[in-house]
């Protein structure tokens, strides 16, 4: 038995009779696409991408804010209409103490305990710092959030994550920004295997609903991603591609994927085929 | 006379005669603005705006809901 034969298994128990919803932290969702709100040419174009792709999950942020500028204001009401969870992000933060107090400044903002965990390590990749996401989480979590840790694919770190109380883990494709879609598809698929029942969100390094569609296809149970839509000629267009490669991905997922094989088979039966005998 | 205190607001320097951060956000301007804070490194709830005093030297963050990746 293969794998990806045991890891469909699973999803398909998992997603119950007749539906195949993602449950985090007790909410159902039906889109695996959650997007980002940064970038877009205009606020009017970002609640067209949202409402194309479909998601139901959007990123934000807390930036700091001059007494006489109105835009948070307004971007949160721009938000709030669009009828989404809004899943609050740590961006930029470099230690826990930071992560902390941004977290706890979102929860306050955005009314919601969902945080979306950054601790970065590395400017020139921002690679989670493992160390103190694990800390951070660990903080967090007693103080009530629910946390949705941006990590990468090691299985220890992972298993920490969700010791600290972590219900899900969102391993990053490629370094933020870069849009090469799946970086290391080895270790993501042993992360996959080795955590059959925990929720994973690929985030970050998608750059094409192909890359997306192979997360899907993958197991992994959603997708987030903001640049490859936002930098789009059309990100309207290319909000609602990515959605329907996230789905497709899923579908073939749930339907079980062929074994891949180093030998060619006939697909057309050989039984019958004119002129055997002579070859 | 209450005394002018300098703090760091948003990464930039200030001279105030607020004593807590409640009435810093009101001398500054924001009203009834949505935003979060912070003093030297931790969070200040809104609830307690008014209660936490300010010292010299203090850093303050206040921030707003922003897009996000």
């Amino acid at each position: 038995m293969t794998d990806t034969m045991i890891d469909t298994k699973a999803n398909v128990a998992r997603s119950g009779a007749g539906r195949d919803a993602l449950v985090v932290y007790g909410a159902e969702l039906t889109s695996r696409l959650f997007l980002g709100t940064a970038q877009y040419p205009s606020p009017y174009v970002l609640e067209r991408a949202v409402k194309a792709a479909g998601t139901e999950v959007v990123t934000v942020s807390v930036r700091r804010e001059g007494a006489r500028e109105k835009g948070g204001q307004r971007f949160w009401e721009m938000i709030a209409g669009l009828g989404v969870r809004v899943l609050p992000n740590t961006a930029g933060c470099r230690t826990v103490r930071e992560a902390i107090a941004t977290a706890e400044m979102a929860r306050e903002l955005f009314d919601t305990d969902w945080v979306k965990l950054e601790v970065i390590a590395n400017d020139d990749t921002l690679q989670p710092d493992l160390f103190g996401l694990v800390e951070a989480a660990g903080i967090l979590v007693r103080e009530g959030f629910k946390v949705f840790p941006y990590t990468t694919e090691d299985l220890g770190a992972a298993e920490r994550l969700l010791a600290a109380g972590c219900e899900l883990l969102m391993p990053w494709g490629a370094p933020i920004g870069t849009g090469r879609g799946l970086a290391n598809p080895y270790a993501l698929r042993t992360l996959r295997n080795y955590f059959p029942g925990v929720p994973l969100v690929v985030d970050a390094g998608i750059g094409a609903p192909s890359h997306a569609a192979q997360a899907m296809e993958m197991g992994f149970d959603a997708v987030l991603l903001n640049t490859a839509v936002a930098k789009a000629g059309d990100p309207v267009a290319m909000a609602e591609a990515f959605g329907a490669a996230i789905r497709a991905g899923r579908t073939a997922f749930v339907a079980g994927m062929m074994e891949v094989r180093d030998m060619a088979a006939p697909s057309t039966p050989v039984a019958g085929t004119p002129f055997f005998d002579l070859k | 006379m209450d005394a002018v205190l300098e703090v760091v607001v948003n990464g930039e320097r200030a001279k105030t005669r607020a004593r807590t951060l409640a009435e810093l956000l009101i001398e500054l301007g924001y009203g009834e603005a949505k935003v979060a804070t912070a003093r030297n490194g931790d969070f200040i709830p809104f609830r307690k705006r008014d209660t936490v005093e300010l010292s010299g030297g203090d850093t303050i963050e206040i921030v707003s809901p922003r897009q996000g990746g």
